[in-house]
């Protein structure tokens, strides 16, 4: 192979590499030595911040409110990401196939515009159709004071989150199905198989790379996103503080950097586990 | 410089984590200042800009101090400054969010080294922003001129206190406030209760409470409970409730904060009553993040009882005027909205003995030590609190200013006010200045959240307990 020599190569890396370093790999060391420290935002431990060893984290792995974070928030990935998104989006791609042009692009636009409007927009539309005195779907459903936010917080950031990210998954999809050769769903059907049969055999197998591709990104996108806060607030009494809100609670509204930081570098553990385990089922595929 | 090697495995991890340590124990520790020793620094300079911020904004929130700020305090101080030969521009930062969402900006900006010359603090804050570095004494920041204000003589001791620490000033006070029960004398006729009406037991309230729950559509109690109410919830029920239960929560004499006491699970005890076995209040809001401005619309339109707040209701929530009160003014508030002493739980059972407990808040403009011109910032701060100010500031608005001049002048025309300065004061405590009290507090508010959800008081107050020692060690702790 005509290499480029190693002194050029490293020319080549050492740009994004630097890049790499200054902003991932050195905040990522930063959270980690925060984590070890009792560090506030305001206080004596602001101005001198001290060391505590481990103590951080065996204050989150002992606190419930941890607990009861990550429960939530392996709730709300599985439900609202791997079921939600992946499902609905994959229905409305193989559905849309078939559908005239003028639905597809209807339906097309309007998922796509819950994807890309800004979070605080949606939100406060969100605010607006929950809203406990005068919320639309109060109206609609002729249930006036029901509160969906306070009585039922999970099952409303995950409806939402569905709502909100399901345009990648279906576009994602649409594409992926566009990969299966006509040729080979044509002899399926003149085989007399059935749509199940003819989804497992014929097209999983060439959308299964996408299918973990796609559960990778989602569920990583989900595990971090905060958006949920900005409808439910964590609230009531803990019951949709997701981990990302958990960190934001402790250390900005708690001001306890420190403390935030021990469960941050929790969070990108559970993160580099999850896409760990996603990228070996991909290489398991591929070898 | 503190100990920072990290026990690494590997010399590679070691290295990595050495030269990181090293570069970010010199941001952890960055502290402000030290070179900004100089308080005539800048003194003289051609010219000088200088930035106010406060929680308010011209047409939302606090509109009234927002437009006098902008409209009326900055270009007459702009122009005296111009008489005396110096030219400074004054630019103010309007904001219009929650207090603690505010509160958090302004950490993370001071933190950062940053933040306006000139902002508001709580007298609460004074002991976490000072042990932070954030804020330092006045004649540290400025000279010996601060402690040889004029002014000072206005202020009345108990509010010069509550801008101090060690004896020593952090800001120039801007006012203090009283909590006393708010209720709706047409309500409370419509129930058969007496239209003048003063409790003295937690069983009186609750008494009432009933009598209002037998009106339809009518929220009988609001006492604020839980997280989503901030300090709202320990201001306006927590703090008060354990004054008439006997206790403040820190001790200054012994240094010690209330942990799992008879006093704590006392007040549990009546949250609980409240919202959770009697259901005399709306749980939902408590724990809805508008709850507060949603009790507060609840209140105005009369269908809310009885309700525990500062008089910040009674000026700045249903006020007549329109302009200042916005949807919530009541125009008919004179004759409909009374107003009583908070009772301890029992006669003689609140603090120091008392029959009736208040808490108050209030604190003052304070000077950020990095700022680039202390003089110029002192100028301000100083025109901002004299009488011509402070007057402009109220407009036609009553309130219990930081001077008694302006105070006998203005607080006779509003009989509110009055019984607030006359009955409730001498009956107040203020919050502990003490770094770790806003730590304590959100405990606090969890507790009454949980509580007022109906969890059982022992387990509340041992989760409590747990929570404080945490904070401030178990040598830092009453239980009994």
């Amino acid at each position: 192979m005509a290499g480029l020599g190693v002194g050029r190569a490293v020319l080549f890396v050492v740009p994004a590499l630097a890049l790499i370093a200054a902003f991932l790999v050195f905040p990522a060391l930063w959270t980690l030595y925060l984590g070890v420290l009792k560090y506030d935002v305001t206080g004596s431990n602001a101005a001198a911040p001290e060391f505590v060893g481990l103590h951080n984290y065996t204050d989150a792995l002992a606190d419930p409110q941890f607990a009861n974070s990550v429960l939530l928030t392996l709730a709300f990935v599985g439900l609202s990401a791997v079921i939600g998104q992946n499902g609905l989006g994959f229905l409305l791609a193989a559905t849309l196939r078939r559908a005239a042009g003028w639905v597809r692009t209807l339906v097309n636009a309007t998922v796509l515009l819950s994807w890309i409007l800004p979070g605080t927009v949606v939100v406060f539309l969100w605010q607006a159709l929950l809203d406990r005195n005068g919320g639309t779907l109060n109206a609609l459903l002729g249930t006036p004071g029901a509160a969906w936010t306070l009585d039922h917080p999970l099952a409303t950031i995950v409806v939402f989150n569905v709502w909100r990210g399901t345009a990648f998954s279906m576009l994602l999809y649409s594409a992926a199905l566009d990969a299966v050769p006509t040729s080979h769903l044509e002899t399926a059907r003149l085989y007399g198989s059935g749509p199940l049969r003819t989804f497992r055999d014929v097209v999983l197998p060439h959308i299964r790379g996408h299918i973990l591709t796609n559960t990778l990104l989602i569920t990583l996108w989900t595990f971090n996103d905060f958006t949920p806060y900005m409808l439910t607030g964590g609230g009531p009494d803990h019951r949709s503080e997701t981990l990302p809100v958990y960190v934001y609670r402790t250390s900005i509204e708690g001001g306890q950097l420190g403390f935030g930081s021990a469960i941050s570098l929790i969070m990108l553990v559970i993160n580099l586990v999850i896409a760990l385990f996603y990228l070996r089922l991909l290489r398991r595929r591929g070898g | 410089m503190r100990s920072r090697p990290l026990a690494a495995r590997s010399a590679a991890v070691l290295a990595a984590l050495v030269t990181a340590s090293l570069t970010v124990t010199g941001c952890v520790s960055a502290q402000h200042d030290e070179g900004k020793t100089n308080t005539q620094r800048n003194a003289n300079a051609k010219h000088a800009t200088l930035t106010i911020s406060t929680n308010a904004i011209i047409g939302g929130k606090n509109a009234q101090e927002a437009t006098w700020i902008e409209k009326t305090l900055i270009p007459a101080f702009e122009k005296a400054e111009k008489a005396k030969g110096r030219d400074v521009t004054v630019k103010y930062q309007q904001n219009g969010i929650d207090d603690a969402k505010y509160g958090e900006k302004l950490e993370l900006s001071l933190k950062a080294g940053g933040g306006p010359d000139i902002f508001i603090i709580g007298g609460d804050s004074i002991s976490e922003y000072a042990k932070a570095g954030y804020i330092k004494p006045l004649d540290q920041v400025v000279g010996k001129k601060a402690d040889n204000w004029a002014g000072w003589k206005q202020v009345p001791k108990g509010v010069a206190n509550n801008v101090s620490m060690d004896g020593r000033y952090y800001g120039v006070p801007n006012g203090v406030d009283g909590r006393v029960l708010f209720y709706n004398k047409k309500l409370f006729a419509r129930a058969g209760l007496p239209t003048h009406w003063q409790p003295t037991s937690w069983a009186d309230i609750l008494a009432a409470g009933r009598k209002l729950a037998k009106l339809p559509g009518v929220n009988p109690i609001q006492i604020d409970a839980g997280t989503p109410m901030g300090e709202a919830t320990t201001m306006q029920g927590f703090l008060p409730l354990l004054a008439g239960a006997g206790q403040q929560i820190y001790d200054p004499k012994t240094h010690k904060y209330q942990g799992d006491t008879t006093a704590i699970r006392d007040v549990l005890n009546f949250y609980r009553t409240l919202y959770a076995t009697d259901k005399l209040g709306d749980l939902k809001l408590q724990q809805d993040p508008n709850g507060r401005d949603q009790s507060f619309s609840e209140f105005s339109s009369g269908k809310l009882g009885i309700i525990g707040e500062s008089d910040y209701l009674w000026r700045s929530v249903v006020c007549p005027d329109k302009t200042i009160c916005t949807a919530t003014s009541m125009p008919d508030r004179d004759s409909t909205v009374g107003y009583a002493l908070i009772p301890a739980e029992r006669p003689g059972a609140g603090v120091a003995g008392q029959d009736f407990v208040s808490m108050s808040g209030g604190g003052g403009y304070t000077i950020n030590p990095n700022t680039d011109y202390p003089q110029q910032a002192w100028d301000l701060l100083t025109f901002m609190r004299s009488v011509t100010q402070i007057k402009a500031q109220l407009g036609g608005t009553v309130q219990i200013t930081a001077n008694k001049q302006v105070n006998d002048q203005i607080l006779k025309t509003d009989p509110a006010l009055t019984f607030i300065a006359d009955k409730v004061l001498p009956v107040t405590r203020f919050r502990p200045t003490e770094e770790h009290y806003s730590s304590v507090g959100a405990l606090l508010e969890e507790a009454s959240g949980q509580a007022a959800a109906g969890k059982p008081i022992d387990e509340v107050a041992k989760e409590y307990q747990q929570g404080v020692v945490k904070v401030v060690g178990t040598d830092h702790v009453t239980s009994n």
